[in-house]
């Protein structure tokens, strides 16, 4: 992890070349125009904040991302290359890895199949290929322990989970599967106090693997807490992106309200806008 | 915040420890097992001197049950993929109807008649698949429209091309052919000479036959059967497509987003369920010679009822091959036992009708356990 440790808090990124950069995004449903031109990158090792009130285009956003949504408009660079993301099979083989904010997890399911839904590990016996349910529960049971979730067994199913633990499975999945991009939309919303602290941990030491992590929220102090960038949506639209130190919390909560003191706030975006 | 990146692992005291027999309700198996002892016992205590237990009782209702089990297998793993298909009995008739026009009218060999009907068979069930995934229809009301569609066919294509909706001759045809007795024939016939001989099982005692046993093999369509459930049970369980099955049916969205390929999953969970179907149908027509335009009719229900009496949730994304398995097989067993008693057979219906109820209930209540809500 040496290797890695320029990318931690607060150094100057802006020639490390982004992972992912997302230029002049639009994405049109019918006649709702959800998201009207977002740019957006994401560099290695940072925690890069996209902050915006509900209905802002925050999900929309990222859906684009990881190959959920095709944008009507815009252009998709990765690791410098034009990329296209036909559906999510193509974004998660190229790297992106996404906590959905309404949760991918299926309750039916057990925490272990779950873990490796759309990633089974396969074990070869006479030349078919076999589902390994013994490799997979050990690896659920031991990643679950070191998030400190306690699990009956691997077989427990996931609906029988708090949400801030299937938050945490959801997660630890995300991270397992070794991504270059970690796009987790609003994974605090729905936490206690400990349980965000835990996720918002976790997101530090991922961001110090080299691993670009995308943190969605609405939640100001929960960015703060963490972030290395902020970008603000509002109503489809960005309204600019912050470096951490350059912007207050005050400015940022105003900006998310709907950038009615956006002229004042212009000069201290520091022409990033 | 350097103390929440240790783990925490303790456990909650909250949670209530889940008690042995609730950790075993929980198996989707159960229902079907409680079910077949429950069975079992019933007809032992107040039929065994019917005859349904000697050797030609007991083939007759493994033939009615593997019957079942065969169209169980596909209408389970294909709910479980979060689908229906009603087509299933109307998918039998037509498969049967199209193998008798081939051979029959139309002189080609059997086996090409056989062969030309499965991939007929199944290309109809990946349409079906793909009309429900393009659409976005249930496929409740895609599968009830070929559930008509099909039936029509298979009576109006006999009328017009034979003038009739019942052709014959199969059996006459098929003689010689190498892939017919894949489906019709009979197997370890010397095992049941030996067994014959051993007195271990009836023999005939008169006639031409005189001195062989009046069952003579196991019948290819058990094989069909136990083969089926066998390799349904595996790939559910035990394979990566497994796994996609259960997610699809779980919640095709997130299955989605987590890069299952939902939509192949569930085609092709139609392509098998109308293989299953076509299996059904071969077999059928081998063993009675004929395809009549009416063969299938309920065909789809009785499927879906053993599959949920076999613990499998109607909305998708749990369920088990073994138990639909074994709810095919409590179907075939009351059905012909009842009869071996004498029970007037308007009564089976009750029956099922309160089997599925109650069946359905305690999938509801096993749902509830599992994911903790309720
Ligand atoms: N599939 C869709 N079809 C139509 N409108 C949509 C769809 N998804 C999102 N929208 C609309 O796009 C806007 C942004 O939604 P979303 O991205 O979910 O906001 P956020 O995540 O910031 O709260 C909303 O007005 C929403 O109604
Ligand atoms: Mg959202």
């Amino acid at each position: 992890m040496t290797g890695n440790s320029k990318f931690h808090h607060g150094d100057p990124k802006g020639a490390v070349q982004p992972i992912i950069e997302m230029k002049n995004i639009e994405k049109h449903f019918g006649r709702v125009i959800a998201l009207a031109g977002v740019s957006f990158d994401v560099k290695p090792g940072e925690c890069h904040c996209l902050l915006g009130d509900n209905g802002a285009g925050k999900s929309t956003f990222i859906k684009t991302m990881s190959g959920v949504h095709q944008p009507t408009a815009g252009e998709i660079f990765f690791e410098g290359k034009p990329m296209h993301f036909d559906d999510p099979r193509d974004a998660i083989s190229a790297g992106i890895a996404t906590v959905h904010q309404h949760l991918a997890m299926i309750p039916l399911m057990s925490v272990s199949r779950n873990f490796f839904m759309g990633n089974e590990p396969t074990r070869k016996v006479a030349g078919i290929s076999f589902f390994d349910k013994k490799r997979a529960d050990e690896v659920t049971m031991e990643e679950m322990r070191k998030m400190g979730i306690n699990l009956r067994g691997p077989d427990q199913a996931v609906g029988t989970l708090s949400g801030g633990e299937r938050q945490t499975v959801a997660i630890a999945r995300a991270v397992h599967f070794g991504a270059k991009i970690l796009i987790l939309d609003e994974p605090t919303s729905a936490l206690g106090v400990r349980q965000t602290s835990n996720v918002l941990a976790t997101i530090d030491r991922v961001r110090k693997q080299g691993i670009g992590v995308v943190f969605i929220s609405h939640n100001v102090r929960h960015a703060l807490a963490v972030g290395d960038r902020f970008t603000v949506l509002n109503r489809g639209q960005t309204l600019g992106t912050a470096a951490r130190g350059e912007i207050s919390p005050e400015e940022l909560q105003d900006l998310m309200a709907g950038g009615q003191e956006l002229a004042q706030l212009e000069g201290s975006l520091g022409g990033t806008v | 915040m350097s103390n929440a990146t240790q783990p925490t692992a303790k456990p909650d005291e909250r949670v209530k420890e889940i008690s042995a027999f609730r950790n075993a309700l929980i198996r989707p198996e159960l229902g079907g097992i409680v079910g077949t002892v429950a069975v079992f016992t019933f007809f032992l205590l107040f039929a065994f001197d019917s005859g349904m237990f000697n050797s030609q009782g007991i083939m007759n209702w493994s033939v009615v049950s593997a019957q079942f089990m065969i169209i169980a297998v596909g209408a389970c793993l294909l709910m479980i993929a979060g689908e229906f298909d009603l087509s299933v009995g109307s998918m039998i008739g037509f498969a049967g109807m199209m193998i008798a026009i081939f051979s029959v009218t139309y002189g080609w060999p059997v086996w090409a008649a056989i062969i030309v009907t499965f991939v007929l068979c199944t290309a109809i069930g990946a349409l079906n698949g793909w009309i429900v995934i393009r659409t976005g229809l249930p496929s409740f009301i895609v599968t009830l429209a070929f559930l008509f569609i099909l039936r029509g066919f298979t009576i109006f294509l006999p009328q017009v091309i034979e003038r009739k909706t019942i052709i014959g001759g199969i059996l006459d045809v098929a003689e010689g052919d190498w892939l017919a007795p894949v489906f019709g024939g009979t197997i370890f016939k010397g095992l049941f000479v030996w067994l014959g001989e051993a007195g271990l099982i009836a023999t005939f005692e008169r006639g031409t036959k005189q001195g062989q046993p009046v069952v003579d093999g196991i019948p290819m369509l058990i094989i069909w059967a136990i083969a089926l459930i066998i390799f349904g049970h595996v790939l559910l369980t035990k394979t990566k497509f497994g796994n996609w099955i259960f997610a699809a049916g779980g919640d095709a969205e997130a299955a989605r987003n987590s890069g299952v390929p939902v939509n192949r999953v569930k085609i092709l969970m139609f392509m098998f369920t109308a293989f299953c179907a076509t299996v059904f149908a071969v077999c059928q027509v081998m063993e009675f010679g004929s395809a009549g335009a009416d063969r299938g009719l309920l065909k789809e229900f009785e499927a879906i009822i053993a599959v949920v009496i076999g613990g499998a949730l109607l909305t998708g994304g749990y369920g088990s091959v073994l138990g639909a398995a074994l709810g095919a097989l409590i179907f075939g067993v009351v059905q012909q036992g009842l009869f071996f008693a004498g029970v007037e057979s308007s009564l089976f219906r009750v029956f099922l009708g309160v089997i599925l109820l109650g069946a359905v209930i305690l999938n509801t209540y096993i749902r509830r356990i599992i994911t903790g809500e309720r």
